[in-house]
């Protein structure tokens, strides 16, 4: 109940009904309207794993709504004395109403989820999902395409180890998205996530090459290769700065063509793109705050008015 | 010609037909038999057989199979059936069943899942995605487990 591990958590529904919040609560986001929904309520940021944008935009959406957090950080603490996540998760059952959890292995947000009464959102397992990403990427996405369906998106660079390029794909292929999936051979996409794909009905496309994929684009996602998910610097040097978009690139791009990134970027979108209409991934770095404003009142169930004044 | 002419009758104990070719001895393993002691197996391998191209048989002497044995002798012969051999005679016949979650029946394979901290006290596992072709992935991390590598963990 009220848990997001993975994207499987919400039905399409419940996307468009918390993104419809979300939108509601943008002025709220913006600190021009005071809304404290959340009041009294306690969110534990627990992160295992360094984050500066996640972690900053569920402080922020939590205050905005009137909340309070608490933040943990692994280092440094009883986690470093070789505490299991299991005792740190039962400590902060006790301390919070809900909390967000990033952690480097793949799966500690569902056994999190397991282990506790509190709702989970997970904030990023290892390789594995980043919904709470995902639902300010589609939120961003749909500001721009005023709805989530039928469009062309391009995913680019680490399909392999990036798990905001992993939760995304799930969740447009249940709106019908066609997906080109750009990454050298060594960072594809994992083939049970293709398959997944491909079982929803969806055109997927792999290539290695981002040049002819830019015209056809509504959407052209670029992620960063990230260097700490190497096994050896030699396999990463291999990749690293393989595909980057300059502002001469997107000439023959759609009118309302958008580019987005996660961020932090690294070279993928030179600092050319930042002044062009195509460039979203700032708006999309602040969307994430309404957008988790939203989750979080789901979680807690609390509902968000429907005229927020 | 029939298993029962390849090997000689038992007694007391389990026949296990229907095991995929070739699966024969990673069954005595996940059943915990101790080929060094004293209990007679007898294995035959390569058999024909109509319902699987191949087959597998093994007989176990003094050995009854409970439920556990059979959740995971599920996952290597999913169509095996089982013959409780009492004084000579069948006296029960059950079939092995696959369920929809596996739990404690096989580790995850993947290097960086939560289940490889041996410290955290949670149970293994699985979900059964797909019968045929049999599909398993790791309820925690969602990573697909390759089948051989899969038997290989099973606890
Ligand atoms: N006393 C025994 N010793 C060894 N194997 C036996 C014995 N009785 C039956 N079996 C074997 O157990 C399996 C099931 O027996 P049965 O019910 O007679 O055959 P089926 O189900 O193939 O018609 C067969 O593989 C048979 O060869
Ligand atoms: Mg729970
Ligand atoms: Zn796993």
């Amino acid at each position: 109940m009220g848990n997001l591990v993975t994207m499987d958590d919400l039905s399409n529904d419940d996307i468009i009904a918390v993104l419809d919040d979300a939108e509601r609560l943008v002025p709220v986001a913006r600190g021009e309207i005071l809304l404290p929904l959340l009041q009294g309520k306690v969110l534990a940021n627990m992160f295992f794993e360094n984050s500066t944008r996640t972690r900053m935009s569920f402080e922020t959406a939590m205050k905005r709504l009137g909340g309070s957090v608490l933040n943990f950080s692994s280092v440094g603490t009883s986690v470093s004395k070789g505490e299991t996540l299991y005792d740190t998760m039962q400590m902060i059952d006790g301390y919070a109403d809900v909390a967000a959890i990033r952690h480097p292995r793949q799966g500690a947000a569902q056994y999190s989820a397991d282990a506790v009464r509190i709702p989970i959102l997970n904030a990023g397992d290892g390789a594995g999902n980043h919904p709470t990403q995902t639902m300010l990427d589609l939120f961003t996405i749909r500001q721009a395409h005023e709805s989530l369906d039928g469009l062309n998106v391009v995913l680019v660079g680490d399909l392999r180890y990036g798990r905001t390029a992993h939760s995304l794909s799930h969740a447009l292929v249940r709106f019908g998205a066609s997906l080109t999936l750009v990454s050298p051979t060594s960072l594809k996409m994992p083939v049970e996530i293709v398959s997944d794909l491909r079982s929803h009905g969806a055109d997927v496309t792999e290539t290695e090459s981002l040049n002819e994929q830019i015209t056809g684009a509504d959407v052209i996602y670029m992620t960063r290769i990230q260097k700490e998910r190497f096994p050896d610097e030699e396999e990463y040097t291999k990749v690293a700065g393989i595909y980057k978009i300059e502002a001469t690139d997107l000439v023959g791009a759609k009118e309302g063509m958008i580019v987005m990134h996660p961020l932090p970027r690294v070279d993928e979108i030179a600092p050319s793109v930042d002044s062009t209409k195509f460039a979203r991934y700032f708006q999309q770095a602040f969307n994430g705050v309404p957008t988790r404003m939203s989750l979080l009142c789901r979680s807690l169930g609390v509902k968000v008015p429907k005229k927020v004044k | 010609m029939t298993e029962m002419r390849r090997v000689t009758a038992i007694r007391n104990g389990t026949v296990i037909d229907h095991i995929p070719s070739g699966y024969a001895m990673q069954v005595i393993r996940i059943l915990g038999i101790d080929t060094d002691r004293a209990t007679p197996v007898s294995l035959v391998m390569n058999v024909p057989s109509d319902k699987i191209g191949r087959k597998d048989v093994l007989k176990i002497e003094d050995r009854e199979l409970d439920q556990e044995d059979l959740d995971r002798l599920a996952l290597i012969a999913p169509a095996a059936s089982i013959a409780i051999i009492r004084n000579h005679a069948v006296a029960e016949k059950m079939k092995v069943e696959l369920g929809d979650d596996l739990l404690n029946i096989a580790r995850c394979s993947f290097s960086n899942c939560i289940t490889k901290n041996n410290h955290e006290p949670l149970p293994q596992r699985m979900r059964v995605i797909s019968r045929d072709p049999l599909e398993v992935r790791c309820y925690y991390c969602g990573c697909g487990q390759e089948i051989d590598e899969l038997i290989e963990n099973i606890i």
